[in-house]
C-alpha cells in the first residue's frame, strides 16, 4: 500500500481515496461512527459531537470535519471518546421525550438505538423536558419539538437540497429550537410538504402524519366500502419493514395484506399512471402543435406542484393539467367504481398508499373534493400500512401473493417506472414515439433518461424533430433548472420534476433505512418489475382502452377532461394578512394595496410605491388616501399588482395607478368641497 | 404618515445594503434603530428583497439578544446582572425600578410604552458595579437613590407630572 495516502484507524491501514472527512475513512473501515447531523447529501454542520475521535498529536477532533492527512494515527475507541459519546447521549436523553413505547420512530430512531449499543441504563441527570404542545397543523407532517436534538439535518435538507427553508433554528443556547417563521404552525408558512424532514431526522422531532386510525375506523364501518390504491414505490420497499432486502417485489404480498386487513377492492395506483401517460402525452403533442405552454412541467409531485404556485407563478401554466395518477385513480372511483360496484359516493372510502407525505396534502387540496367529500378519502404512506400488518399479526413474508382486482389492477410497465425519477418521462417516450411515427417499436426502454445525477437533459430525435427533454429530482435542482431557463440559458420541451432526491422511491413515507444505497436498490426493483411485466406501454393496457372506448371516450376528450385533470393557480407562501402603511381611517378613505411579495417586488412593486406616495403627497391626497401593502394577491405573474379601492391592477405601472387615484377619489374631493 | 415614512426608510435600508443577505444583520440594526423593535410583517419583507426564507430571518433576529421582536419603551433601561454586578446587589435596583413603573412580574414594557426594563448579562462595566444603562448611556457605582432620581426625571419631562404615581 501507498504510505503516501494511509491513514491509521484503530491499527488498520486505510487508503485515502475520493473521502472527503475522517468519518468517511472511518466507516470504509467498517467501524460505524455514530452521528445526528452528518449526512453526505447535506453540508457538514460539526454540532453533534458524536464523531470525535483521537488523533495523534492532534487530540480530540470531530471527525466530520476533519480531513483526512497521510500518516495521521486515528483512534476512535479510546477512554476519553468513549466516556464522551455516553454523556452526550446522556444529556440528550435528559432533555428529550421519556415515551419511547408510544413513539412513531421507535426501533428506528436512531437516539434509541445509540442509548442501546452504548450501554445507557441509567440517566444521571435531572429531566428536563418541557412538554411543548404538538404541531399537528400540517396534513402531512407531525412537529414534536420534545424530541428535537438540534442536529439540524431537517433544516439542511430543506433549505439546501430542496431550497425552500420553511424551518430553521431560532433562539439561542438552551433555548434554541428548530421552527417555522415566528413560531407559526407549519401549514401556516411555505412547507412544500415533501417530508425530506422527516426522512432524514433521526429521532421522532418530524414524522409523517399517520392516519392509521382514520382508515381502521372505516374498515369497521359495515356501510362503507373500501377501495384500496397502490402506488409503484410501495411494493419495492415495504419488504423492509418485514427483514426484506431494499428493492425486492412484494406487489402480491401487499394486496393479499390489504385484503386480509378488510379492504373490499385493492387496485393498482399504475393503472392510473398509465393513464396519465395517454392525457400528459396527447396534451405535450397538443402544446408542442400549437407551441404554447412549452416547456411542459408533469404535475405528478404535489410538492412540487405546491413549490411552483409559491415561487414560481410565471410557469404555473406550464404545468400539465392532469391530475396525479392518485387524483386520477380517486376520480375514477368516485364516479365510475360508485356505479359498477352500486355503493353511494358518500360510502365509499377511497384509502391510496403512497411512498410520500405530500399526497396528503394533495388528497386534501380543495381541487379535489366534491359534494363535500374528497376523491381520496385517506393517504397512508408506506410506513402507515406496514403498521397496519403488524398490527393485524400478518406474517408478511410468508403471504402468498394475490392478484389487484380488474379493471383498474391491470397495469402496464410504463405505469410502474413512475415510481423513479425519469420513469414519467420515460413512459411518455414510450408512447409519444408510436403516436408520432406511428410504427410500432420493439426497445422500450430509454435510457437516456435513467441515472442517478439530480438534474439529467437528454435530445431526442422523432421523425426529423428535436426533442428536449430534462429530469430532475429535488427541488433545489428544479430551481437551478427553471433559473436557466427563466435567463434563457436552456430551452427544453418536456422537463419532469420530482421533489425528493431520486423520485418517489425516495418518498419520505418510505421506510427508514441506513443503507445508503437504499434508493438504488429500489430503483433497480422498479425496472425489474417493468421487465417482468407482459405489457409495457401505456397504450398498450387492454382495460386502458376500455375504459376511453366505454367511459372517457377520446384522449384529452370532454369526459377525461372532467375527471382526469384539473388546474392549478399562483399561491401565497405565507398565511397572513399585510400591514397599513399609511393612517387615515375615515370611512371615505379610498384604500391603495400594493403588494410586496417576492414576484411583485422583483417586478418593480417598491418603485411603484415610491412613486404613488410622491403623487398622493404632491396632491395633498393624505387625507383621502390609505397606503397599506401586503404580501400577495396570488396574480403573481401579472405583477406588480395594486388594489385600488375595489379595482385589481395588474402589471401596474404608475400611470394607472394615478389614473385609477384620481377618478376614485373625485367623489370624496367634491364632497369635501361641498362641505366646505 | 408616520408608518409611511418608516417603510420608505425601510426599502432605503435595503437598498443602501445591496439588498445583499451577506448584510442582514447592519440591516435589522438599522431597521431596529427605525422602530426600536422588529416588526413580523418587516421582518418578512426583508426576507423578501433579499431572496432569503422568512424562517431565516427570524432565527438570526431571535438569536442576538439585542434585536427584540416586541415593541419596546422609548426609554429602554438595561440593569447589568453580570458577576461583579450580581454582588453588588444590582438585582435590588431592578427591583425598586419596576416597583416605581409599577410594572408587575413578567412584564418589561409598561402600557404607556414608556418604558422597558432588561437585564443583561454583563455590560462589561465590571469596575462600575453595580451598573445600569439607559438608552446609550451608562450609569456606574449606582445606589438605589441614585437610579431612582434617574427613572423620576425621565418621567418628570416625558410627563410634566410627579414620579410617584407613574403608571397607577
Amino acid at each position: 500500500m501507498d504510505d503516501s495516502h494511509v491513514v491509521i484507524i484503530d491499527n488498520k491501514e486505510i487508503l485515502i481515496e475520493q473521502e472527503q472527512n475522517l468519518l468517511e475513512l472511518v466507516r470504509k473501515a467498517q467501524i460505524d461512527l455514530p452521528t445526528f447531523c452528518y449526512h453526505s447529501e447535506l453540508s457538514v454542520y460539526g454540532a453533534c459531537r458524536l464523531c470525535m475521535v483521537d488523533v495523534e498529536g492532534m487530540g480530540l477532533v470531530p471527525a466530520c470535519s476533519t480531513p483526512p492527512l497521510a500518516g495521521m494515527k486515528v483512534h476512535t475507541n479510546t477512554e476519553e471518546t468513549r466516556k464522551m459519546r455516553r454523556i452526550i447521549v446522556e444529556l440528550l436523553l435528559a432533555n428529550h421525550s421519556q415515551n419511547c413505547p408510544t413513539c412513531q420512530k421507535s426501533t428506528t430512531c436512531q437516539l434509541q438505538t445509540l442509548a442501546r449499543r452504548l450501554g445507557i441504563t441509567t440517566i444521571r441527570f435531572k429531566n428536563q423536558n418541557r412538554d411543548v404542545p404538538l404541531d399537528c397543523s400540517s396534513p402531512s407532517l407531525v412537529r414534536d419539538q420534545n424530541k428535537c436534538v438540534l442536529c439540524g439535518d431537517c433544516v439542511r435538507i430543506c433549505s439546501e437540497v430542496q431550497s425552500v427553508g420553511a424551518i430553521d433554528f431560532a433562539y439561542r443556547g438552551m433555548h434554541t429550537v428548530v421552527t417555522p417563521s415566528f413560531g407559526k404552525d407549519l401549514d401556516k408558512v411555505e412547507c412544500v410538504n415533501c417530508g425530506q424532514c422527516a426522512r432524514v431526522c433521526p429521532t421522532g422531532a418530524l414524522t409523517p402524519k399517520s392516519e392509521v386510525d382514520e382508515v381502521w375506523k372505516a374498515l369497521h364501518d359495515p356501510d362503507k366500502t373500501v377501495i384500496a390504491e397502490v402506488a409503484p414505490a410501495v411494493r419495492v420497499a415495504i419488504g423492509e419493514m418485514f427483514g426484506l432486502e431494499p428493492g425486492v417485489t412484494t406487489t402480491g404480498q401487499i394486496v393479499a395484506a390489504l385484503k386480509a386487513i378488510g379492504f373490499d377492492k385493492v387496485f393498482d395506483t399504475s393503472f392510473t399512471a398509465d393513464l396519465t401517460v395517454l392525457e400528459e402525452s396527447t396534451e405535450f403533442i397538443g402544446r408542442i402543435e400549437k407551441n404554447e405552454h412549452i416547456p411542459q412541467f408533469t404535475s405528478c409531485c404535489p410538492a412540487w406542484v405546491k413549490f411552483v404556485e409559491q415561487y414560481y407563478p410565471e410557469f404555473v401554466s406550464h404545468l400539465s393539467s392532469c391530475k396525479s395518477p392518485q387524483q386520477m385513480f380517486g376520480a375514477l372511483a368516485k364516479d365510475i367504481l360508485t356505479g359498477s360496484l352500486k355503493v353511494k359516493r358518500e360510502d365509499m372510502v377511497v384509502v391510496s398508499i403512497m411512498p410520500c407525505t405530500a399526497k396528503k396534502f394533495e388528497a386534501k387540496r380543495d381541487e379535489f373534493t366534491h359534494d363535500g367529500t374528497p376523491d381520496v378519502d385517506h393517504v397512508l404512506t408506506t410506513q402507515e400500512l406496514g403498521r397496519m400488518i403488524e398490527e393485524a399479526g400478518l406474517h408478511f413474508k410468508e403471504l402468498s401473493p394475490e392478484s389487484f382486482h380488474l379493471p383498474f389492477g391491470f397495469k402496464t410497465g410504463a405505469g410502474v417506472i413512475f415510481g423513479n425519477s425519469g420513469g414519467v418521462s420515460e413512459a411518455v417516450l414510450r408512447y409519444v414515439t408510436e403516436r408520432l411515427t406511428g410504427e410500432r417499436r420493439e426497445n422500450y426502454e430509454y435510457k437516456s433518461v435513467r441515472g442517478e445525477s439530480g438534474i439529467r437533459e437528454t435530445l431526442l430525435n422523432v421523425k426529423g424533430k428535436e426533442f428536449s427533454l430534462a429530469v430532475v429530482s429535488g427541488l433545489g435542482n428544479a430551481r437551478t433548472l427553471l433559473e436557466k431557463i427563466k435567463s434563457g440559458e436552456s430551452r427544453y420541451d418536456l422537463v419532469e420534476v420530482m421533489a425528493c432526491p431520486g423520485g418517489c422511491i425516495g418518498g419520505a413515507g418510505q421506510p427508514i433505512s441506513r443503507d445508503p444505497a437504499v434508493k438504488q436498490k429500489r430503483t433497480k426493483g422498479i425496472f425489474e418489475n417493468d421487465r417482468m411485466l407482459e405489457l409495457h406501454k401505456s397504450q398498450q393496457n387492454p382495460y386502458v382502452i376500455e375504459l376511453y372506448k366505454d367511459t372517457l371516450g377520446e384522449i384529452g376528450g370532454h369526459k377525461a377532461h372532467e375527471l382526469l385533470h384539473t388546474g392549478y393557480k399562483n399561491r401565497k407562501r405565507m398565511v397572513d394578512g399585510g400591514m397599513t402603511l399609511s393612517g387615515f381611517n375615515g370611512e371615505s378613505a379610498l384604500e391603495v394595496n400594493v403588494c410586496f411579495g417576492t414576484s411583485c417586488f422583483l417586478r418593480g412593486s417598491q418603485k411603484l410605491f415610491h412613486d404613488i406616495l410622491g403623487h398622493i403627497r404632491m396632491n395633498n391626497l393624505d387625507d383621502m388616501v390609505t397606503v397599506s401593502a401586503s404580501f400577495c394577491y396570488e396574480k403573481c405573474d401579472k405583477g406588480p399588482t395594486i388594489r385600488i379601492g375595489d379595482t385589481v391592477i395588474e402589471g401596474c405601472t404608475i400611470e394607472a395607478a394615478v389614473e385609477a387615484i384620481e377618478r376614485q377619489t373625485g367623489p370624496f374631493k367634491r364632497e369635501v368641497t361641498h362641505h366646505a | 404618515m408616520e408608518t409611511l415614512r418608516k417603510f420608505e426608510r425601510v426599502c432605503e435600508i435595503v437598498d443602501q445594503n445591496g439588498r445583499n443577505e451577506a448584510r442582514l444583520i447592519p440591516i435589522l440594526q438599522a431597521i431596529q434603530v427605525e422602530y426600536r423593535y422588529l416588526p413580523e410583517e418587516i421582518l418578512t419583507f426583508v426576507a423578501t428583497s433579499l431572496g432569503i426564507s422568512p424562517a431565516r430571518v427570524f432565527g438570526v433576529a431571535t438569536f442576538y439578544s439585542l434585536f427584540t421582536l416586541k415593541p419596546k419603551g422609548k426609554h429602554v433601561i438595561r440593569i447589568c446582572n453580570g458577576t461583579a454586578c450580581h454582588v453588588k446587589q444590582s438585582m435590588d435596583l431592578y427591583d425598586i425600578i419596576c416597583t416605581r413603573l409599577n410594572l408587575v412580574a413578567g412584564q418589561d414594557t409598561d402600557p404607556d410604552m414608556l418604558f422597558t426594563v432588561e437585564t443583561v448579562n454583563c455590560l462589561g462595566a465590571c469596575g462600575l458595579a453595580p451598573a445600569m444603562v439607559i438608552n446609550e448611556e451608562v450609569y456606574g457605582q449606582l445606589t438605589p437613590e441614585r437610579a431612582l432620581a434617574l427613572i423620576d426625571d425621565i418621567i418628570r419631562k416625558e410627563t410634566g407630572n410627579e414620579p410617584d404615581h407613574y403608571g397607577a
